[in-house]
């Protein structure tokens, strides 16, 4: 896992530019995302990197592709101090993972880390660790079984439907 | 005896079936209405729908609006809107408003909400909703699914901000003004993604299109709803389109005056109008601050900034009058109904007599759809966000303002404050 690190108050159409959003595709939005903050990021970002970003990340739209398009390119999880409560909820629907770490700009652009989600701690190379805040059991079994959709398509092609959360 | 609770708390009990609940719970709602538009809804939902094999839970629950990319303005958007029109006839959705005008504003026109519904939208501005004292919010494509499939969705009952405002806006100053100055002191994520509720004289003295600025740009202040309590404003409004409540159907939908929550006091006697300056709604200055500030074009449009009240603000202002040379003033009414009364009351003749160019009543360039705004402009805008490239122009500079100040800076080519003109 390799950090990149963004500023604070990166909006929805800073991830998904409106420009970009007519074709439908995802392919084709992931090779504007970020383009005007970090326009390296969608050809040097690798499966299993890690976002760490500034307060306030995914502010604006609902358009979920925001995060839908990290996924897209492998991120495998956003670690910033707050979120857009609506993109908080977006992404746990399409499988990403969004950690809250008051302490998120402590972490440098480019290093490795180790994210434990369930146990609620991100170890640093040096072994320093950084808590994060809790993640309800439901959001963090929906994260990791890709998404709202999966589990939606296991209520209901299924013979018996499982319990609600 | 249940703690004392908020409208929020009272409105989240409800569509859980419960008789309390307490902030930071999380608890699963029965959603009363969905509401999804042309870009956010079919398109999106048709093939999730088909991949997990489930019907709509109770088309009579949904609303479709065709209101982004309209009028089609190239082969992508000719699709995208034959696509939701196709799929609206198939599915055979009983409630489809194609081309009348922006969801947020069609919604409460049609007759659709009331106090006490518990709402979602797919769209970031379905605050708006609350303005009408419902409780609704906006949520993305695929958590619009699981509402359309299972008719339910979780919620984390919020804690409620209030923000509440004594004495009275002066003339020329409305409520996106009170809004801006909100946004200016608390910032874009200043409601942490919990209920706000907007109260005192200064709110209840707001017409219901203005309570729904306030309710509409609860968006930008971070929150998940921004509420109004019903009065009898809100019930004189409802009952013109269409919907009849009794008093009894208003009075539980209010806080208990020992509801916990932060209180912020805001003096609106005071107010002078704001404007955002670029790239941010919350990087807001009063208008004095910002003076000889030339405009390229002046631009009324939006659920945020083109409802009626606001058409008869910018009508005020330019009544009689010729907007600056070289300025181009563009005005998309929210709606086809607030046009249609805006004609019978003159406004649109005054608006045009004045130099605008009226455009369809649609979501247009406040998201960069249709009329774009040209690269390198300064604009000033009564939409509600001016994010850098929002209007489809990644080089344009766009500061956001109430109406009456995009309308008398289209008049002297520079950011105005409309006082000087009206008084």
């Amino acid at each position: 896992m390799r950090t990149w690190r963004l500023p604070p108050d990166i909006d929805t159409d800073q991830l998904a530019p409106g420009h970009a959003m007519k074709d439908g595709r995802l392919e084709v939005l992931a090779r504007h995302c970020l383009e005007a903050v970090r326009p390296e990021f969608h050809d040097g970002v690798r499966r299993g990197d890690v976002i760490v970003a500034g307060a306030n990340f995914g502010i604006g739209s609902s358009r979920e592709q925001a995060a839908s398009v990290l996924v897209h390119l492998g991120v495998a999880a956003v670690i910033a101090p707050s979120y857009s409560g609506l993109f908080f909820r977006n992404a746990f629907n399409v499988g990403l993972l969004l950690l809250t770490c008051p302490r998120a700009l402590d972490i440098a652009d480019g290093v490795s880390l180790h994210v434990d989600a369930r146990a609620g701690v991100i170890t640093l190379g040096g072994g320093v660790q950084l808590p994060i805040e809790p993640i309800p059991d439901f959001l963090l079994d929906r994260v990791e079984a890709g998404g709202l959709l999966p589990e939606l398509k296991r209520r209901f092609r299924s013979p018996t439907p499982p319990e609600n959360p | 005896m249940f703690p004392a609770a908020t409208l929020a708390q009272k409105l989240v009990a409800r569509a859980a079936g419960r008789a309390h609940v307490r902030p930071g719970e999380i608890v699963n709602c029965r959603v009363d209405l969905a509401m999804f538009h042309d870009s956010s809804g079919p398109r999106r939902l048709a093939p999730m729908l088909a991949e997990i094999g489930a019907p709509i839970w109770d088309k009579n629950k949904v609303v479709l609006v065709i209101d982004h990319f309209v009028p089609e303005a190239d082969e992508a958007s000719h699709q995208i809107v034959r696509f939701a029109r196709d799929w609206a006839r198939e599915q055979a959705l009983p409630h489809v408003h194609d081309s009348e005008g922006i969801c947020h504003v069609v919604l409460p026109q049609a007759g659709y909400l009331r106090p006490g519904l518990f709402a979602v939208g797919g769209d970031s501005h379905s605050p708006t909703g609350g303005a009408f004292g419902a409780y609704m919010f906006g949520i993305g494509a695929t958590e619009m699914l699981g509402v359309v499939a299972t008719g339910e969705i979780w919620v984390r009952v919020p804690h409620t901000i209030f923000m509440r405002w004594t004495g009275r806006i002066g003339d020329g100053v409305s409520a996106k003004d009170m809004v801006l100055h909100m946004l200016g002191r608390h910032g874009m994520n200043g409601g942490q993604y919990q209920a706000i509720e907007f109260c005192g004289e200064a709110v209840a003295a707001l017409s219901m299109p203005e309570r729904m600025t306030l309710a509409n740009m609860s968006a930008e202040l971070g929150a998940q709803v921004g509420l109004v309590a019903p009065d009898r404003t809100t019930q004189a409004w409802l009952a013109a389109h269409g919907v009849e409540l009794t008093a009894a159907d208003i009075a539980p939908w209010r806080s208990d005056e020992d509801a916990p929550g932060p209180r912020h006091a805001f003096d609106a006697s005071m107010l002078e109008p704001q404007v955002a300056l670029p790239h941010s709604p919350a990087n807001v200055r009063p208008v004095s601050d910002v003076p000889n500030t030339k405009i390229d074009i002046a631009y009324i449009g939006a659920c945020t900034g083109a409802k009626l009240d606001d058409l008869r603000a910018a009508a005020r202002v330019l009544a009689g009058y010729r907007i600056a040379p070289g300025v181009q003033l563009l005005v998309a009414p929210a709606s086809l109904r607030d046009r249609e009364v805006a004609e019978r009351e003159g406004i649109v003749r005054m608006l045009v007599e004045a130099g605008a160019t009226m455009l369809p009543s649609s979501c247009g360039a406040c998201a960069g759809y249709g009329s774009r705004i040209a690269e390198g402009a300064t604009v000033i805008s009564s939409t509600a966000r001016n994010f850098r490239g929002r209007m489809g122009a990644a080089t344009a500079e766009v500061f956001l303002g109430s109406p009456f100040t995009v309308a008398a800076s289209a008049l002297r080519g520079v950011i105005t404050d409309a006082r000087e003109i009206l008084r």
